[in-house]
């Protein structure tokens, strides 16, 4: 064969037994991370919800971080798609010719609105802001802040209206877009648990709990990150004006707040309840049941997939972690490591799914193992290999870092 | 006028060697795809194929024909049609294998680095596969820009113009008969010979089988022997749980093939 002609997914597929000669594990990593990212997205606007619509005040300053940390998301679920593609100068397609049969057609138009409701949203939160930092920036000297003020003469869209009504307006508009982006954010994650439970031809993905599991678990991933991230970055900052000394008040060296992580973990847990007992039922029901597929999808589930499923999604990435954030004595170290659990075991989930529900022939008598190219030598092996999918996961971090500059989400003299 | 796709092929035959001397009859073999469908069965036309297993020596010279036909690179491992090789031994197991997709043809008789000794042997038989050109597509359902489409004969195509390659119609079928061509980078599959068959030609592996273990009919038309043979006889399809509606019907398969 010349070397030239690359058949997609025989780069990374190992067949056993009968598997059909056009089986491959043509969905890898990057659709693991596609649903990984959407529900981090949607789990962090469901967090930030909970303070501005159902006013869990101690939620408030992690509310306005999921915001902001929300929109670094938002983008970060459609790179996982554009660099799978065959054709990513195509991707505009869906949205010129939506087939809407297709539960994929819909995503265009599910991310544009609730990226839309996220913008908005974070424009009623900061407006009263920008409008203080081009009054502020007027005073300083320097062609940076000119810029800076620039930026933000723009991010006011001409609406300098600080008065007290106009602001209260603000916090209504914020309160009406949280609510409506609920059931957005839900619908974004459960259609993309739709995408993957409406197959009828994968005897693993087809189930209705689909949707329904993939929301919970994407609520526990958004508010693990942004409890982490929160953690991480407050931490730090305490650490760092610790170290300078003196030159701050001591009421300025704070780090994360108890009560807010108390409170988050509670909700994580409920979710993570939820989450469990749906994937629990999903599993009893197939086995009781034991359709056709149960043969070979029993010998996947308990015998080549047992680790990843029972021991590193089930007990490293459920039990361990509910046991670390249920017991008494709780420390932020402790938090911590439990949250990274939790982040890796919904991981393992959507890998267990993606890649399980894959690793199994059509024709029910063979096996498919996927080996994750470490080494890119190719631009389809970076693409869909360790380093496409580490490239995936460091973007928001890197956009959080820049809109935290204009949109500083930590600080605690930024009102709403 | 009614009269069966063969009949049409002989009148064609019989036209064109009147068109020698008559130059008015020329008009038969100069139609438009579109025009020889409508004077082929009164207008209506739907595709249907017909496998009958205990014809088929698994000599592979469908998959041959199809992958010169349809310009699919001959090494690469994926093709648009296979013939898989079933051997049930006495002790109850099935070893099922298609190297090649068949391609060179079962010369001996090793599965996958296992040789079976031919005493044990209870049964063996080949099955060819290909799309199933199904009445209810599922790879059509999830195509989410339309690439991917049905015919008004029955026949499912792929554009490969506007396949963003998601790779989602290659994940809903369930008789794995879709993959990516390795060159267009788009999705793949068998489309009975599409542009063959609205030229009144053959498809390639019909057109290589030296059995005549396949076949192609118009299920519109009564008299095709094609549908004669489906209609009277007991046929089978694949994986009807699926309710995907074949139009590939098969003669002799047993319970286990896949």
């Amino acid at each position: 064969m010349s070397p030239d002609i690359v058949v997609h997914g025989a780069e990374w597929t190992v067949k056993e037994l009968f598997v059909y000669p056009n089986e491959f594990i043509y969905w890898s990593i990057q659709i693991v991370m596609y649903p990984y990212m959407t529900g981090l997205v949607a789990g962090a606007f469901v967090l930030s919800s909970l303070y501005h619509v159902f006013g869990q005040k101690d939620l408030k300053e992690i509310a306005q971080f999921s915001l902001v940390f929300s929109l670094a998301l938002l983008p970060v679920a459609a790179l996982p798609l554009l660099l799978h593609l065959q054709q990513p100068t195509r991707a505009i397609e869906p949205l010129l010719t939506p087939h809407f049969t297709s539960a994929i057609a819909a995503f265009g138009i599910v991310f544009s609105t609730y990226g839309l409701i996220v913008v908005s949203e974070i424009w009623f939160v900061y407006r009263q802001y920008f409008v203080q930092q081009v009054e502020f920036l007027k005073t300083q000297p320097g062609l940076g802040n000119a810029m800076k003020r620039q930026v933000y003469r723009v991010l006011t869209m001409g609406a300098y209206d600080v008065s007290q009504p106009a602001l209260a307006i603000d916090h209504r508009m914020a309160k009406i877009l949280a609510a409506i982006g609920i059931p957005v954010a839900c619908f974004l994650h459960g259609y993309a648990g739709f995408i993957f439970g409406s197959v009828k031809a994968n005897a693993l993905w087809m189930s209705p709990l689909m949707p329904v599991i993939f929301i919970m678990s994407a609520v526990v991933s958004g508010i693990a990150l942004c409890m982490l991230t929160y953690i991480v970055i407050m931490e730090s900052q305490a650490f760092l004006k610790r170290r300078r000394g003196g030159a701050l008040q001591a009421t300025e060296i704070r780090g994360a707040e108890k009560e807010i992580i108390s409170k988050a973990t509670r909700y994580l847990l409920g979710f993570l309840v939820a989450a469990i007992s749906l994937e629990m039922l999903d599993l009893i029901f197939r086995g009781y049941t034991a359709m056709k597929s149960w043969d070979i999808l029993r010998s996947v589930m308990y015998g080549k997939d047992f680790i990843n499923i029972f021991v590193l999604q089930y007990t490293l990435g459920n039990l361990v972690p509910f046991l670390l954030l249920l017991l008494p004595g709780r420390t932020l170290k402790r938090t911590v490591v439990a949250l990274i659990l939790v982040l890796f075991g919904v991981f393992m989930m959507r890998w267990n799914v993606v890649i399980g529900g894959q690793a199994f022939s059509l024709s029910f008598s063979g096996y498919m193992h996927y080996h994750i190219p470490i080494i890119p030598h190719s631009i389809e092996t970076f693409k869909e290999g360790l380093f496409g999918a580490l490239t995936v996961a460091a973007t928001p971090f890197v956009l959080f870092w820049i809109i935290n500059k204009f949109v500083p989400s930590l600080r605690r003299d930024v009102s709403t | 006028m009614s009269c069966s796709r063969r009949d049409f092929l002989k009148q064609s035959v019989a036209g064109a060697v009147a068109a020698a001397a008559v130059p008015a009859a020329c008009t038969v073999i100069f139609l438009e795809p579109g025009e020889a469908e409508a004077a082929v069965e009164g207008k209506k036309l739907r595709w249907t194929f017909l496998v009958d297993t205990t014809k088929c020596v698994g000599c592979g010279f469908c998959v041959d024909a199809c992958k010169t036909e349809n310009e699919i690179p001959y090494d690469a491992p994926v093709s648009r049609t296979w013939v898989e090789r079933y051997v049930v031994t006495k002790d109850g197991q099935t070893h099922i294998d298609s190297p090649n997709a068949g391609r060179d043809g079962y010369t001996t008789g090793e599965i996958r680095g296992e040789t079976i000794d031919p005493a044990d042997i209870d049964k063996a038989f080949f099955v060819p596969k290909l799309c199933n050109q199904c009445d209810n597509p599922p790879c059509v359902q999830v195509c989410p820009v339309g690439a991917t489409f049905q015919t008004e004969d029955g026949v499912v195509l792929v554009d490969r113009d506007w396949c963003i390659g998601c790779g989602y119609c290659v994940m809903a079928c369930p008789y794995g008969v879709r993959f990516f061509h390795p060159i267009t980078k788009t999705a793949e599959k068998c489309t009975f010979c599409y542009h063959r068959i609205t030229e009144g030609l053959q498809a390639a592996c019909v057109q290589a089988c030296p059995f005549g273990a396949r076949q192609m009919g118009n299920m519109e038309d009564p008299d095709d022997p094609v549908t004669k043979i489906i209609m009277t006889e007991r046929v089978q399809v694949l994986k009807d749980e699926y309710g995907t509606k074949p139009s590939v019907f098969y003669l002799g398969l047993d319970e286990r093939v896949r």
